[in-house]
């Protein structure tokens, strides 16, 4: 961890946990019934969306996922916006039109959860000609999984950021699940990174699980974007913890699709342990100090329950606003 | 009769068409386990060759069936949430809806598109959206849309069974939905209307999940002495306009309910089909309830103002009964 300033090891500790308690909640709220809709959550995930987003700048871009909470809070999003949107109330980022799978807040560059598999990559690809044709030094970043490596989306936007050399990182989540089926049956390459190949670019492969790797691989690059030297492909290996959406017990009625030596893996390489060791291992904070930001953020989290659940439902008529600009 | 749910029916028909015919194979993502049950555990019984999981690749997918069903395949694509024929689209509309006639009848496409349709589980617009009309608006195209579990096995046997591609949507909100389905195969036609209800006073005609709506609407008005015919069209292209205008000529009135945007919706066709066929017959003018034309809000407060509710359909029919007769 040579190059890294224990500030920023820190603040990606902080967004890793941050994202950490407040998905345990939404697992929770939700088991309780009290969301409507499904979610699909980012735990296991986390060191992917941290390290990413602290090698970033505010007026940055990034898009969005169906598994898209870790992001938002990562990009500095507010807990409290961001519960109330997931409980579906008038209080939340997108007025409770979005939900858990629509989250945006573009004051900080956050441009949207998505539904659709592989819909954001085309968005932060348009982000990035943006900010080529304005002149500005911002980065666009695309998060996405595996399984959206094989959405044509995929190919023409890592086409065309590298054709017209645009400032645009394309971060891959390989979680090896594209719901219930592993990447193994759906792709005949062991790493999503080669791709990058084929479109003249850089491709990279990080071990996702560590928060500080991810930082210091995408730092080149975001070098490499602000340069004007184009795009990258980052391919993170991560893991995730529970099910695909929440709730898929239900329907999956006892059959089981992982195999239990990856329940294990996921298990082990938990990123924030992973960051929880090597802060201290390496002497950046101790373990009172990482004790305080577990409980400010314990707090902030229930705090964001609280305000969610206290605030109104969207009036009825709303359904008619936000429609022409 | 048994009473089964509707993905029961449909893992059903597959079963019955699979037994009964080699060349039909199942593909899609994650149809082994299936989000939607539909196709769940089928591979058990006809093996990875006929029911494959497919990578997230729409567009490939679709076109895949396409190439296979004019080679000798009869393949039942399942897309999941209707939204995701979106990605499909170029592929079925520029290739499966036109290739016969456009190659002067050299080939057919025995094809068979099935997805979720439409809004109810505050899924989010990216998973809520009624598709039919957009396919309706596509020549050589077949469209069904399911309204209870016994329609859905029967329908889905004929989709089948056709030598054409047909897309076969059925409501996300009839999932859990139970009703009586017999253990035996059997075909309904497509383009043959169920009469839900009859009624001499108003017609109201509509398709899928606003079908159970309209009848409790039905329920309403007869306590106020008015009598609705509820036609369920069941298929959407080819459909039933016979048993709609004779509707119509016996009752003089007209509501058209569909669960889609109001802009060309299935309900525009209906109410233009009566306008030219029926308009000496109407007593009031045609009504139309329709989604609002905005995309599907999540919050379950906002998503059910967004579609049409039983009291914007009693409401439609009150009109239809006071507007004073030309
Ligand atoms: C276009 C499209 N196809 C299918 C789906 C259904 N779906 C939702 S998430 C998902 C799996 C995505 O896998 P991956 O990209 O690896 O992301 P992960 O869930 O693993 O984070 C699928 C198939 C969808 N939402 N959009
Ligand atoms: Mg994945």
């Amino acid at each position: 961890m040579s190059d890294v300033q224990p500030a920023v090891a820190l603040d990606i500790y902080r967004r890793v946990l941050n994202i950490r308690r407040f998905e345990e909640e939404v697992g929770r709220l939700f088991t309780a019934g009290e969301l409507p809709g499904v979610v699909h959550l980012y735990i296991g995930e986390e060191a992917v969306a941290a390290g990413v987003c602290a090698a970033l700048r505010d007026d940055d871009y990034v898009t969005s996922t169906h598994r898209g909470h870790g992001h938002v809070l990562a990009k500095g999003g507010d807990l409290n916006r961001t519960m109330a949107e997931i409980f579906g109330k008038e209080t939340g980022y997108c007025r409770g039109k979005g939900g858990s799978q629509h989250i945006a807040d573009f004051s900080i560059g956050m441009l949207g959860a998505c539904g659709i598999v592989g819909g954001g990559m085309p968005i932060a690809t348009g982000a990035g000609l943006s900010i080529k044709l304005r002149k500005t030094d911002q980065v666009s970043v695309a998060f996405f999984g595996d399984g959206a490596a094989n959405e044509g989306s995929f190919h023409e936007s890592l086409n065309l950021a590298s054709a017209m050399t645009l400032p645009v990182i394309f971060v891959c989540e390989n979680n090896q699940y594209g719901e219930f089926t592993p990447a193994r049956d759906t792709m005949n390459i062991e790493d999503i990174a080669v791709r990058a190949g084929g479109y003249g670019m850089p491709g990279h492969i990080v071990d996702g699980t560590d928060a500080l790797e991810v930082h210091a691989v995408v730092n080149q690059a975001v070098t490499r974007a602000r340069n004007g030297e184009g795009p990258t492909l980052i391919e993170a290996k991560t893991h995730r913890r529970g099910g695909h959406a929440e709730g898929e017990e239900a329907f999956l009625a006892g059959q089981t699709y992982r195999l239990p030596e990856e329940e294990e893996m996921a298990r082990l390489r938990d990123p924030l342990l992973i960051l929880h060791e090597r802060i201290l291992h390496e002497g950046v904070a101790d373990a009172h100090a990482l004790e305080n930001i577990e409980q400010e953020t314990t707090r902030r989290v229930a705090d964001a329950v609280t305000f969610a659940r206290e605030s109104p439902w969207p009036a009825e008529e709303s359904v008619l606003e936000d429609t022409w600009a | 009769m048994p009473r089964k749910a509707s993905v029961d029916a449909i893992r059903e028909a597959l079963r019955s068409e699979m037994q009964r015919d080699e060349s039909v194979v199942v593909m899609g993502e994650d149809v082994k386990l299936a989000v939607f049950a539909g196709t769940r555990w089928l591979h058990r019984e006809f093996g990875d060759e006929r029911v494959i999981n497919t990578p997230i690749s729409e567009l490939a997918v679709a076109g895949a069936g396409i190439g296979a069903a004019a080679t000798g395949i009869r393949p039942v694509i399942d897309l999941m949430f209707g939204t995701f024929l979106y990605l499909a689209l170029d592929q079925i509309a520029n290739q499966a809806g036109a290739m016969r006639y456009m190659f002067g009848g050299q080939t057919k496409l025995p094809l068979v598109f099935m997805t979720v349709n439409g809004s109810g589980i505050s899924a989010g617009h990216h998973h809520s959206q009624p598709m039919h009309p957009l396919f309706m608006n596509m020549p050589l195209i077949k469209v069904i849309v399911p309204s209870t579990p016994y329609d859905a096995k029967g329908l889905l046997i004929t989709a089948i069974r056709d030598d054409n591609p047909v897309l076969f949507l059925s409501p996300l909100a009839l999932g859990s939905l139970r009703g009586e389905v017999p253990d035996e195969t059997y075909t309904i036609p497509l383009g043959e209307a169920a009469i839900r209800r009859e009624g001499d006073d108003v017609t109201i005609c509509t398709v899928g999940a606003m079908s159970r709506r309209c009848m409790e609407a039905a329920r309403t008005l007869a306590k106020e002495g008015i009598e609705c015919e509820v036609i369920d069209l069941r298929t959407l292209k080819p459909w039933d306009k016979a048993c709609l205008l004779r509707s119509v000529r016996k009752t003089g009135r007209f509501v058209a309910v569909d669960e889609s945007f109001p802009v060309c919706g299935a309900a525009s066709e209906w109410a233009a089909t009566v306008a030219e066929k029926a308009f000496q017959h109407l007593r009031a003018p045609v009504q139309r309830v329709s989604n609002l034309d905005v995309p599907l809000p999540f919050s379950p407060v906002l998503e059910s103002a967004a579609v049409p509710t039983t009291e914007r359909i009693v409401d439609a029919v009150r009109r239809c009964m006071q507007a004073e007769p030309a």
